[in-house]
């Protein structure tokens, strides 16, 4: 499903603040997108558009997939089932008795489904996150760790088999190999079902590192979009709107001061190599 | 007449310094002895701990997602009291009822999520809060809100409302809340986890230079770039102590943290990624390091 946004604009209320103001953006299918932004940028408000949890206050265009949301008879619980949605620390969401349950929940809201056909269901959900199902099952969300309940809580929102997914800040909170296995999780997500990942970050080398393209959201605006290589290290003054250089871009820029340039997309073992293959070539 | 109360004072500060350097362990303004803790089910949370803090120092602490460090932060201001064991605060203990209201004063805990530490409507009534509660008389709660947002940089939006101030801004409330009560110790329980990187950047300075003022700094993060500013990294798992030393020394144990859940900084595994393709390259923790490193490399072409 490609996602496909014109002119968007948000405002709260009639003279309220406008939260995302003419925004334009296409997402593919396919993608693993990053999104990223200060705190106050719109990002959050742009992807509550994409299932139709807020409205727009005005907007030329906004399909996903074959879905019209500017549409008053778009079908947003079908919608809802094919765009699924992580919040932050979506483990505070997590509510049932049992895991089963809690991961249950959510097909009941969208299919009426036989007992077999939702256990299978859940089963492969709680599976596809990587937890073992008979193990898991019956115990209560409450008692897991907490890399483990964020694990339930996306298989909560996987369990529709969305074709998107978005995630706000899905590694927030989590130790280094809690964030690189969630990273991992969403790699192979990414190759299933879900067919495109829409995914906020602060983290900056997270997102070099995993995203195909990424949108830098200033303002209620996006200030600037494309591959994160061309995204970030053309920029000047990231600093000024909230945000910081990864670190491959830092020292790419540093280096490109000293006169030395090296040709990288800006992930770290694709900057190693080309670094050391420039240090070869000097020597 | 007005000097000879203020020299009487400095003059009794200055006694009490003195006596406390001859007596060393005064300068200890924490102490944690053999320290267990459990919650009511039994699993123990902690085991065994022995952590000793000086004043002045900037201490963090990391650890695996369950490995005590949360616990260990309320152990600190007697939210918890320890099971076994005995946490000490500037020589109060604080299984002594009596001194609970003390050691709160003397130790102040900042929290990861802003929208939870706050109460006020209007920030200087947010950060007077402390100050009202401990029964301190009007100007002085003038004199303590004017101390404390300075402290943070936040005097512009003294009369804003925390809500519509961003993430980074209203930690810098919470802070000053806490600042405010003028705490000899300020513990981050990961305060930056939910902050944007201007955020972080701002709560970390304002931290730093805190504890360039004197003050006793005790940072538990996720984020190995963060603890590369402390004095000391004490690192838990499981509930017990495993590794203690200067960033330096603990980030050279790469296989030890990545055992236990943890990882680098992100220019220290750059290097070692550099290093292992054959790449002479120092020992660094920061990007600058970095950089300063690969200019060199760079020079000797």
């Amino acid at each position: 499903m490609q996602i496909v946004c014109k002119n968007l604009t948000f405002a709260y209320g009639k003279r309220g603040v406008t939260a995302v103001k003419n925004l334009s953006l296409t997402i593919d299918e396919g993608e693993f997108f990053g999104i990223i932004g200060e705190t106050g940028s719109g990002k959050s408000t742009f992807i509550q558009h994409l299932n139709g949890l807020v409205k727009p206050t005005t907007c030329d265009e906004l399909t996903v997939g074959e879905f019209n949301l500017l549409d008053k008879k778009c079908d947003y619980k079908k919608l809802r089932s094919k765009i699924g949605m992580v919040f932050q620390y979506p483990e505070y969401q997590l509510f049932a008795e049992t895991v089963f349950e809690d991961v249950a929940f959510g097909l009941k809201n969208f299919a009426s489904l036989t007992k077999e056909e939702t256990e299978k269901m859940v089963k492969e959900a709680i599976e596809v996150v990587g937890l073992d199902y008979e193990k898991i099952k019956n115990k209560s969300p409450f008692d897991l760790s907490g890399g483990q309940k964020r694990r339930v809580a996306i298989a909560g929102v996987l369990v529709t088999k969305p074709e998107v997914l978005i995630l706000d800040e899905p590694a927030s909170g989590l130790d280094p190999e809690g964030k690189e296995q969630l990273l991992s999780l969403l790699h192979s997500l990414h190759k299933s079902f879900v067919k495109t990942i829409i995914m906020v970050s602060h983290d900056m080398n997270t997102v070099v590192e995993h995203c195909t393209k990424v949108a830098l959201f200033n303002k209620g605006e996006i200030y600037c979009s494309g591959r994160p290589s061309e995204v970030f290290f053309k920029l000047e003054g990231l600093e000024e709107i909230g945000l910081e250089q990864p670190l491959t871009g830092y020292l790419k820029k540093e280096l490109e001061l000293k006169g030395v340039n090296i040709e990288s997309d800006l992930t770290v073992d694709d900057f190693v190599y080309n670094l050391v293959k420039k240090l070869k070539q000097g020597s | 007449m007005f000097y000879i109360p203020f020299t009487c004072e400095k003059f009794f500060w200055v006694l009490k310094y003195n006596k406390s350097i001859k007596r060393g362990s005064l300068l200890k303004i924490i102490e944690v002895k053999n320290l267990t803790y459990a919650y009511a089910k039994g699993k123990e949370v902690l085991k065994n701990l022995n952590i000793e803090i000086e004043k002045g120092e900037f201490v963090a602490i990391i650890g695996h997602n369950g490995s005590g460090k949360s616990t260990f932060a309320k152990l600190l201001n007697a939210l918890f009291v320890p099971k076994e064991g005995e946490v000490l605060v500037g020589g109060l203990n604080t299984k002594d009822k009596n001194s609970v209201h003390e050691i709160r004063k003397k130790v102040g805990v900042v929290f990861q999520n802003p929208d939870n530490q706050l109460v006020a409507s209007i920030v200087e009534d947010d950060v007077a809060f402390g100050p009202e509660n401990i029964g301190a008389k009007r100007e002085e709660i003038e004199e303590r809100i004017n101390f404390a947002l300075d402290a943070v940089n936040m005097q512009e939006f003294r009369k804003r409302t925390p809500t519509k101030l961003s993430g980074g801004q209203k930690q810098r409330v919470a802070i000053a809340g806490v600042l405010a009560i003028k705490p000899e110790v300020l513990v981050l329980d990961e305060s930056t986890a939910m902050l944007d990187p201007r955020g972080r950047r701002e709560v970390i300075e304002i931290v730093k230079d805190l504890n360039k003022k004197g003050m006793t700094v005790i940072l538990i993060t996720h984020y190995m770039e963060e603890v590369v500013n402390a004095d000391r990294v004490i690192v838990l798992s499981e509930g017990e102590k495993i590794l203690e030393g200067t960033p330096k020394q603990i980030f050279a144990k790469k296989e030890e943290l990545t055992r236990v859940g943890l990882s680098l900084p992100p220019a220290t595994i750059l290097a070692d990624k550099l290093r292992e393709k054959g790449v002479n390259i120092g020992e660094v923790l920061t990007p600058q390091e970095l950089k300063e490193e690969l200019c060199k490399l760079f020079v000797k072409i």
